[in-house]
Parts: structure tokens; C-alpha cells; sequence
């Protein structure tokens, strides 16, 4: 699996979206993407890509696509 | 004739929003004129809570009018609510105005501050007890019909309590992270009002960034959470923020490990802020006990002692009253503040006190030689996930109607199903989450081959020895 489709997969198992959704995905946009969701978002990312977010980056992350944004600063290649 | 009444000077700032409203409890007193100008008589209102200014001027519009608001989050599925209001026939609906639509042709009688007054013609008017102030849920969004009948006494006393032992001024600024339709989100708001606050309100979570700059920009002096938000708290490095005025946290809705006490008070006490561990429960309208700051790194796994007003004592299996310290019994309060009783409907609405001051809280505990309390679990079968109370016995009864076998249990912020079909776990999973509104991050499904069950057909379970 390349990187971005992890990063898809991750949405998709944890939030119950479908792929067509992704691209306009927001935090508390769906109901599972709520506070602890987005603490599990955070982990499994982290998990995934053995990184470490900074506390901006967990607070800025609003929506799937600022999330690639993010990832990035941290090396991950999406 | 009671009612929750302030006096505070009109030019007392009350709310500072995060859309910019700024209101005085002078406005907030002549925006209740105007409600109660169009709600002529005494009845039920459903309130559609978020943190906004809208439902906050509602809210103090129907506590001062003497009108009963029966308190619901704004987010509630529809067809949920559909059900309660059968249930509870409202004459009102206060709610934002962009459900409004959902009651058409019912109409809008008064609006402010984008919430609508939906005028329910089609429910008359019923009796209300002369004590009765509100209603509030027992648990989350379950849309369970069982409620808490809450009086203004209640109000008044636990309200007083809690501004008594955090020793609340007018110079404080809680910042909202709680919902007004939880009972702790509620006592926030109800013991700042009472002493001429400002709160400042925000359905911002800890999560974002806004939430952050409101707080810094405001100069928010305290915050409340339940355990998972103390836990999101700890990971966004909450510690190593730089908020100077922000100098009391309170935390309840459920247990936090003493690690995380530990944590925060030793960080509390290094920065100036105090750290409360409290404990309450909906039926006692909000707190029963609290921690003294200075004790929470002495007795983290403490609950503290009774709310000011308020008393404690642990019963046997009989009834009997313990006396030795460190023996388990079920925690007994007795205070002004214990509810009239439960509601599961509008003709519940008309019975009086029943129970007399006294709280049977079905939680296990026991005091220590210095008066001390400490829980240690539950003689009741629900858990608590994300603060809110789930009942197991409830869950399985809503999965019977999808599987023919299941068993519910877990831990605090986690529900574990057994189920005996292996081919629908995910269907179980998915069901659950949506007709309960648990994350399903917080709900594992498991599966055994049979349920273990005893011969009155009661499930045997294998839980933590608690004692």
C-alpha cells in the first residue's frame, strides 16, 4: 500500500466514509469525526507513519485534505 | 411561590460569545420580559441546547419565568426527538433557527439570537408541580424517555454549593466546554450565574484552534472536563501552555486514573491554578462531592468529601449504616440538592418530591480514617463512555432487536458485546454507534460461542472483582 492510500484507509475504517467523500471530509463534519475520533485519527496516523505530532498540528488537522499538508512537514510522502 | 431569581447589577457583563455578543444580565432580564410576554402561562418548553447566545438567553428567560424547559442537545436525530415530544407533549420548542422548519406548519412565535420559538398548537396545557424547575436526561442521546425532575430549591442549593467550595466571584470567566444539556455543563452555567459572572461561550472543542484563541483572548479563569477530555488535554500538551489567567480546572463524569490526577495536580500546583476532582450524578442535579485542591496529590483516587449542604454515608446489603472506615457499602447522600424523582412522561410531571433529600447513589465506596471517600465501583449495571451514563441492560435490550443472543459489558469508555453470530459483528458495531450515538471507536464486539447464562436465564458474567 503507497502512503496516501494508507492515509485513505485510515479515514475511510475510522470514520465509515466512503473514498468519493475524502477529498471534502471536515472535522465534525460526520458525526464519528468528533473529539475522540480525532484523538484516534491522530494516534493511528502517528502509528502508521511513526511520527510524533506537535500539539499545532493536532489542532490545526480540520480536514483531510489540511491533514496532507501537515503529514508533509513531517516528511510522510502523500 | 420559588423561582431562580438573580440580582445582579444589569451592567454585569453575563455572556461574551465566540460570534462576538457581548450581553449584561440587564439584557439578559429584558430578553426574559419579552419571552415571557409570549408564553403567557407556566408549562413545558423543550430546550435544544448548544453554547450559544441564543440558548443561554432562552434558558435563563424560562428559569426566571418560571416556565420548565426540558433539556435536549441541539444535535438530537429527529426522529428521537419526535418520540419525546410525544411523550412529554411541550407546548414550546426553543430551538436554532434552522430546525425551526423541521415543525412546519407549527409556528414561530418569537425568535432571538438565531433560536426560534416553535409554538406546538396541537399539545395543550397539562398540570406542572409548583416546585418543578426542569428536566434533565439521565444519559446521553439515547433518547431514553426517563428523565430527572429537577426543582428550583435543587438549583438554588447546588448552585450556591459549588460557587461556595470553588469560591466563585463575579470576576470569574468559565469557558464552555460541556454541554448545556449535561448536568455538569449545566452546574457550570448555574453556579457563575448565580454569582453575576461572565461566561464565556463556545461550542468550540478542545480540538481546535479557535477554541485556544477565545480562551487566550478572553482571559478564561477556568475549564471543566470529563476523564477523555483531561486525556486530550494531557496529549495536546495542555501542561506547557502559557495561560496565566486560566487558574482552576474541575473535573467529574466518571473516574480519572490517579496517574492523570497525579499529573495534573502536580502541574496545577507548579503553575498557580487549582485542580478539583468532583463527583455528582444528574439525580443529585449535579455534584455531591469534591476534592480540595490541596489534597488531589496526597489522595488522587479520592472523591474528597461532601459539597457544602451536603452529607455522605455508606450502607450494607441491609441498610444498615457502616461505621468502620475502609469497608465497602453503597454511597447514601443526603443534601437539598437530591432531585424530586424521575420522569417517563408528562403526566409524571404533576408528582412531588419523592425522595426526600435522599440519594441511594448505586455506587460502591468506602471513607478512610481521615473522612476521606474513594469509589470503587458500581452496584448497578452501566458504564460511563465519554461522561455519559450507558446502561448495559438498556444496550442489550435495543440489540435484541437485531441479534437474538448478545451480552453487554466493559469498563468506563469502553462498551464490550458479545454476540453469537460471528457474520455480524460489524453490522452489530455499526447499529450500535448509530442508534446510541457511542463512538464506535469506543465499542468493541466480540464473539463467543455461547452466552454463559445461569438458570433464571440471567447472564453470568465474568466481571473485575471490583472489591
Amino acid at each position: 500500500m503507497t502512503n496516501a492510500e494508507k492515509y485513505r484507509e485510515t479515514f475511510i475504517t475510522l470514520f465509515g466514509v466512503t473514498k468519493n467523500e475524502l477529498q471534502k471530509l471536515e472535522y465534525q463534519g460526520v458525526d464519528t469525526w468528533d473529539s475522540v475520533g480525532h484523538m484516534s485519527l491522530v494516534a493511528r496516523l502517528e502509528e502508521t507513519f511513526d511520527i510524533m505530532m506537535e500539539t499545532d498540528d493536532i489542532i490545526e488537522f480540520s480536514s483531510f485534505l489540511k491533514g496532507i499538508e501537515i503529514l508533509r512537514k513531517y516528511g510522510v510522502r502523500l | 411561590m420559588f423561582s431562580f431569581q438573580v440580582h445582579h447589577p444589569t451592567t454585569n457583563t453575563a455572556i461574551i460569545a465566540d460570534d462576538g455578543t457581548r450581553l449584561t444580565y440587564g439584557d439578559l432580564s429584558d430578553f426574559s420580559g419579552s419571552v415571557n410576554k409570549v408564553i403567557p402561562n407556566r408549562c413545558l418548553v423543550f430546550l435544544l441546547c448548544r453554547n450559544t447566545p441564543g440558548a443561554l438567553c432562552g434558558y435563563f428567560s424560562f428559569l426566571t419565568g418560571r416556565i420548565v424547559p426540558l433539556m435536549l442537545d441541539s444535535t438530537i436525530n429527529g426522529a428521537l426527538l419526535a418520540g419525546l415530544i410525544k411523550t412529554y407533549k411541550p407546548q414550546y420548542l426553543w430551538l436554532p433557527d434552522h430546525r425551526a422548519d423541521e415543525f412546519m406548519p407549527a409556528k414561530t412565535v418569537f425568535s432571538g439570537y438565531r433560536y426560534s420559538l416553535v409554538k406546538l398548537e396541537t399539545n395543550e396545557g397539562f398540570p406542572l408541580h409548583d416546585d418543578l424547575a426542569m428536566l434533565l436526561a439521565t444519559s446521553g442521546s439515547t433518547g431514553s424517555p426517563k428523565f430527572v425532575r429537577i426543582s428550583y430549591e435543587n438549583l438554588a442549593a447546588n448552585a450556591g454549593s459549588i460557587a461556595d467550595y470553588l469560591a466563585i466571584g463575579e470576576h470569574e470567566r468559565p469557558v464552555t466546554t460541556l454541554p448545556m444539556s449535561y448536568s455538569y455543563g449545566l452546574s457550570v452555567i448555574n453556579s457563575h450565574i448565580l454569582m453575576g459572572a461572565a461566561i464565556l461561550l463556545t461550542s468550540k472543542t478542545l480540538l481546535e484552534k479557535d477554541f485556544w484563541r477565545f480562551v487566550k483572548e478572553h482571559k478564561a479563569s477556568s475549564l471543566s472536563g470529563v476523564p477523555y477530555m483531561y486525556k486530550i488535554l494531557k496529549r495536546i500538551n495542555f501542561m506547557q501552555m502559557d495561560l496565566p489567567s486560566l487558574t482552576t480546572l474541575t473535573q467529574a463524569g466518571g473516574r480519572l486514573s490517579s496517574e492523570l490526577v497525579h499529573e495534573f495536580a502536580t502541574c496545577c500546583a507548579g503553575s498557580g491554578k487549582k485542580f478539583f476532582v468532583m463527583y455528582g450524578q444528574t439525580e443529585a442535579t449535579a455534584r455531591m462531592a469534591y476534592l480540595p485542591a490541596r489534597y488531589a496529590l496526597q489522595k488522587p483516587e479520592s472523591i474528597g468529601n461532601a459539597i457544602p449542604g451536603g452529607c455522605f454515608s455508606l450502607v450494607d446489603e441491609n441498610g444498615t449504616e457502616i461505621e468502620e472506615h475502609d469497608t465497602i457499602g453503597e454511597l447514601v447522600y443526603k443534601g437539598r440538592n437530591v432531585s424530586m424523582g424521575y420522569a417517563n412522561g408528562y403526566d409524571d410531571l404533576m408528582k412531588g418530591d419523592e425522595n426526600h433529600g435522599v440519594l441511594f447513589t448505586g455506587d460502591l465506596a468506602k471513607r478512610d480514617s481521615d473522612h476521606f471517600y474513594y469509589i470503587v465501583g458500581r452496584n448497578q449495571r452501566f458504564i460511563k463512555i465519554f461522561g455519559n451514563r450507558v446502561s448495559l441492560d438498556e444496550t442489550e435490550i435495543l440489540l435484541e432487536k437485531i441479534v437474538p443472543e448478545c451480552a453487554c459489558t466493559g469498563q468506563d469508555d469502553h462498551l464490550v458485546i458479545y454476540i453469537t453470530d460471528m457474520n455480524r459483528m460489524a453490522e452489530v458495531k455499526k447499529y450500535i454507534s448509530a442508534v446510541t450515538e457511542i463512538h464506535p471507536t469506543a465499542v468493541s464486539v466480540r464473539h463467543c460461542v455461547e452466552i454463559p447464562r445461569n438458570e433464571a436465564g440471567k447472564t453470568h458474567f465474568f466481571l473485575p472483582d471490583i472489591t
